[in-house]
């Protein structure tokens, strides 16, 4: 059994773990509510945009000519697959849970004979990717250098996956990025981002539209900041999660901590009424054999 | 007589009113929109959009880059990367 100073110390160090669990669980609901309200805000642009591209996309659609990033290479042979993880931890499975869903879709496109490649945002997906992929991550994005990447980051991103698909170096691009349902589940969704699967187009088909430039022009110029909003929605969505993840992990340790400081502190209390009761019989003994 | 203005950007809604007429620069050529345009799209170079509230007031102008705009049945939509007033 241990000792009464063994115990102590082992109880204070628990309750300080319980301390820095409990402080970064309320900075995580606190962040929480402002990465929903950003995402929220984000909401009108990314529905509107949908909408315009939607119906351009549904104009075109059939033509031979349309953007490069509508009809793509003309083959599915290379598959480079976008993964969006957190900077930070201590926010329980999320980013393994996203890491296994990269992992389970790079087995389905190579158990059908395709190549796979991994572009990864933030940090926290390099290490279980590189441990199965060695050589499959060929570019990565860091995130955390900023506080909260905004809609700046998500341009840098698309531009840099554009470069690379004109440059020919994969076929087809698949985002795979935590959604936010609520603080206690988020799972990882994986889609399809080039080339760019057209939204279904909901506007009125009756009424002419004039445009200016050609349709093809906007659709080409829309079609870039299009990405941008999808990779942007993603990194608003992992905000989300990272933070919905960490309060709820946070919580349950929080409260595995006080758990175990009872079971210690119970622990404590009888060890000592013991030594007391050792020490007692020993001072009535000795009196006694006086 | 008021055309309904939405301004939004990926971070928020910038505005959202019932406007007199908005001029917008498109790629090929400034236009302004008042209530019943017909169905219009186009994209926007990075410039000022000039809201009037009322006819013959002096105009609010909004800075915008990235944009694109659309005309619609309910009214004017500018969409844009980056918007300060």
């Amino acid at each position: 059994m241990a000792s009464l100073k063994e115990l102590k110390l082992r109880i204070n160090s628990v309750k300080s773990t319980q301390k820095i669990t409990k402080a970064k669980q309320m900075v995580a609901a606190a962040k929480l509510r402002k990465a929903q309200a950003a995402a929220e805000a984000a909401r009108p642009y990314a529905s509107r945009l949908a909408d315009v591209v939607g119906s351009l996309a549904a104009k075109v659609a059939g033509q031979d000519n349309g953007p490069l990033l509508m009809r793509g290479t003309g083959s599915d042979k290379r598959h480079l697959l976008v993964v969006v993880n957190t900077d930070k931890g201590l926010c329980g499975g999320l980013n393994s849970n996203i890491v296994k869903e990269a992992k389970l879709q790079a087995r389905a496109l190579e158990a059908a004979g395709k190549t796979v490649a991994f572009y990864l945002v933030g940090k926290k997906g390099r290490a279980p990717i590189k441990r199965d992929y060695p050589n499959g991550i060929v570019a990565a994005f860091d995130t955390s250098t900023v506080r909260t990447p905004g809609f700046d980051e998500a341009s840098a991103i698309a531009h840099e996956l554009t470069a690379m698909f004109e440059a020919g170096k994969f076929d087809v691009a698949h985002l795979i990025a935590p959604k936010f349902k609520s603080a206690l589940a988020q799972d990882p969704v994986t889609a399809q981002l080039i080339p760019v699967p057209a939204p279904a187009a909901t506007t009125e088909s009756g009424s002419v539209v004039e445009y200016e430039p050609s349709e093809e022009e906007i659709l080409e110029a829309l079609l870039p900041r299009y990405l941008t909003t999808q990779i942007f929605g993603a990194l608003l969505e992992r905000e989300a999660s990272e933070q919905g993840a960490s309060m709820t992990a946070m919580d349950n340790a929080t409260r595995n901590a006080g758990e175990m400081i009872k079971k210690l502190t119970i622990q404590y209390n009888r060890s000592r009424q013991a030594a007391i009761t050792t020490e007692l019989i020993e001072i009535i003994a000795g009196a006694e054999a006086l | 007589m008021s055309l309904h203005f939405e301004l939004v950007t990926p971070a928020r809604l910038v505005r959202s009113e019932d406007v007199y007429m908005v001029v917008v620069p498109g790629t090929e050529g400034e236009f302004g929109v008042l209530e019943g345009h017909a169905p219009f799209t186009s994209t926007v170079k990075d410039g000022a959009l000039k809201v009037y509230r009322t006819q013959g007031g002096s105009p609010e102008e909004i800075q915008v880059q990235g944009g694109f705009a659309e005309v619609g049945a309910n009214g004017l939509t500018v969409l844009a990367e980056h918007a300060e007033a």
